[in-house]
């Protein structure tokens, strides 16, 4: 479970093709939509927001990995009756921040990428609970055991689906 | 000066990203009411997304069918069995009701009032939600091109569900009543207090502003008070689970839907209220009495003794079996007694004991008993169940009615 510290030249960047990942990204929407509907405990998962970190990380581009957090977060915003933007800014801190992170360390084993997206949740759900209520205004309820299990069930499902992602990515 | 853009580009991109979009979100806020500037948003993407969940929907959908209705028939003909005793017990108990409603009817149309009622509703499938916890809503098959506007009431065969938010060209969305935007004018079935259900942030259901010095019991159904405009008068929204001292003046009652928010699969969108003055029942519906005594042994013939007797003259009144009681040939007075078989006809009488002999048996004791709750008018049926228990025990006893010769 070490997270090795390497130098820019040491670590690997890859890339996805278009049609990756527009399929993955509508993918994790559409299943983050469509599954709580059959089984409502697949909500406290975070498909778009681990879908982020996966892309940022492999990429290692501060630039890709906000835009692509920014633009995850906005869909995702879209699909709610939340202002959008809620999402959308705590996607993209994310993404800037795990890309960055992606440079700095290596992030390639999966002891590496369950602990990342615990950190990243967190700071995920951090964002968007101060965004919410301090510049929206909405009611929010913080609970540190909700977030401590969902943090741990996102971790887990993150692993999996990094490795999925693994299996599209490309070396540049 | 360029290095320094150079340098910092990342940064300076994440600040403007993110200016961008709280600049965004201002401007969001400040519109409450008014969501135009980012429908368009919003139309892309559920425009992307709803025609994937329609397929998965109609796949998942389809293999149900086939499984259920193919495969799966295990144990369907003892279902339909109790089923269909299920649908006896029910169509008793819709008579029952339906005496209640017509009573309710016309005290209600002596006060002249008003009643709302759901004249047209419109099944949709559930196809989606919004995918967060923040945010509960459903997307459902049915939108503007259906006929579908905001703010309609959306329910199911169990309860209320929630109301239509936003409507796209072929589906729309639901506000769940768990979310915490959301808000349901609600009343309490036996206390009649009035207060506000509304969804927290954890996804529960909470109803508000009731008085901390009212007693509110455990397991009181919540039902909606039609205060909102939205949902018609006393659909079922939940039942009460917790009552606790708030804060300030008001109760913390929490209250567990009726329908089953979480598998929402099909529901109901009232598409259409109506409001009209209760007018009373004139028709003379099907009687409990009736459908009771249909049930029963019939009365065999009487013994010519007893005949006569009970035939005087013109004035007698007539004994009848309920199953010759045609509801257009009965005069008013008499149609509106609760009585069991036989009913007991004639001018001016008030019946007191039904059976002539024991061969209407305890059958019809117990059908009396059932029967009793039923009554509306009272001064025209006095039957009393001890008088007619008296009157079984001599074996040629004659019918006992007020104001008929003895």
């Amino acid at each position: 479970m070490a997270i090795t510290y390497t130098s820019g030249e040491q670590v690997e960047v890859y890339r996805f093709s278009w049609v990756a990942t527009v399929v993955i990204l509508l993918g994790a929407l559409l299943l983050q939509a469509f599954l709580p509907i059959w089984l409502p405990f697949v909500r406290i998962f975070d498909l778009p927001l681990l879908i982020t970190i996966g892309f940022a990380t492999a990429r290692r581009s501060p630039l890709a990995g906000l835009l692509t957090g920014g633009l995850i977060g906005i869909l995702q915003d879209a699909l709610t009756h939340q202002p959008i933007g809620l999402y959308g800014i705590s996607l993209t801190v994310v993404g800037f921040g795990a890309s960055s992170l992606g440079i700095k360390l290596d992030v390639e084993n999966a002891g590496a990428r369950f602990l990342l997206t615990i950190f990243f949740y967190v700071v995920h759900e951090v964002v968007y609970f101060t965004i919410a209520r301090g510049l929206v205004g909405l009611h929010m309820a913080w609970s540190w055991p909700h977030e401590f299990l969902s943090g741990i069930a996102n971790a887990l499902l993150g692993v999996l689906v990094f490795m999925l992602l693994d299996r599209v990515k490309q070396r540049t | 000066m360029e290095s320094v853009l150079g340098r910092y580009r990342n940064l300076i991109v994440l600040v403007g990203v993110l200016f961008a979009q709280v600049l965004g979100l201002a401007v969001q806020v400040r519109r409450t009411t008014d969501n135009e500037p980012t429908r368009l948003i919003r139309i892309w993407a559920v425009g992307t997304v709803t025609p994937f969940e329609r397929v998965l929907v109609w796949a998942r959908t389809s293999t149900n069918n086939i499984w259920h209705n193919y495969f799966y028939l295990r144990g369907v003909r003892a279902e339909n069995r109790s089923l269909k005793q299920q649908i006896e017990r029910m169509n008793l108990e819709q008579v029952r009701m339906s005496q209640d409603a017509d009573q309710a009817r016309r005290l209600q149309a002596l006060l002249a009032f008003k009643e709302q009622y759901i004249s047209q509703t419109m099944a949709a499938q559930v196809i989606g939600s919004s995918g967060s916890e923040q945010s509960r809503l459903v997307y459902i098959d049915k939108g503007e091109k259906d006929g579908i506007k905001s703010d309609m009431a959306v329910i199911t065969a169990d309860g209320v569900v929630g109301k239509v938010l936003n409507v796209y060209r072929s589906v729309s969305q639901v506000l769940l009543i768990n979310d915490h935007s959301s808000g349901v004018g609600a009343i309490l079935e036996k206390s009649r207090t009035q207060g506000i259900v509304r969804g927290t942030a954890a996804g529960e259901v909470m109803l508000e502003k009731v008085m901390s010095d009212e007693i509110v019991p455990v397991g009181e159904q919540v039902l909606t008070s039609g205060g909102d405009s939205i949902f018609p008068k006393g659909l079922l929204v939940g039942r009460v689970t917790k009552v606790a001292p708030g804060s300030e003046l008001f109760l913390n009652i929490r209250v567990s839907p009726a329908a089953d928010l979480s598998k929402l699969e099909e529901v109901l969108v009232v598409t259409k209220i109506d409001e009209r003055q209760v007018q009373p029942d004139k028709t003379g519906a099907a009687r409990a009495v009736d459908i009771l005594a249909e049930r029963l042994p019939t009365v065999p013939s009487k013994p010519e003794n007893a005949e006569k007797a009970a035939t005087p003259g013109a004035d007698t009144p007539r004994i009848v079996t309920p199953k010759s009681v045609a509801p257009e040939t009965v005069s008013p007075t008499t149609a509106t007694p609760k009585t069991l078989a036989p009913t007991i006809v004639g001018p001016d009488v008030k019946p007191r004991t039904a059976p002539s002999n024991a061969s209407i048996g305890s059958g019809a004791t117990t059908a009396h008993k059932s029967a009793t709750p039923l009554s509306t008018n009272s001064s025209a049926s006095t039957t009393k169940p001890a008088a007619a228990a008296d009157a079984t025990k001599e074996p040629n006893a004659q019918p006992v009615v007020e104001g008929a010769p003895r």
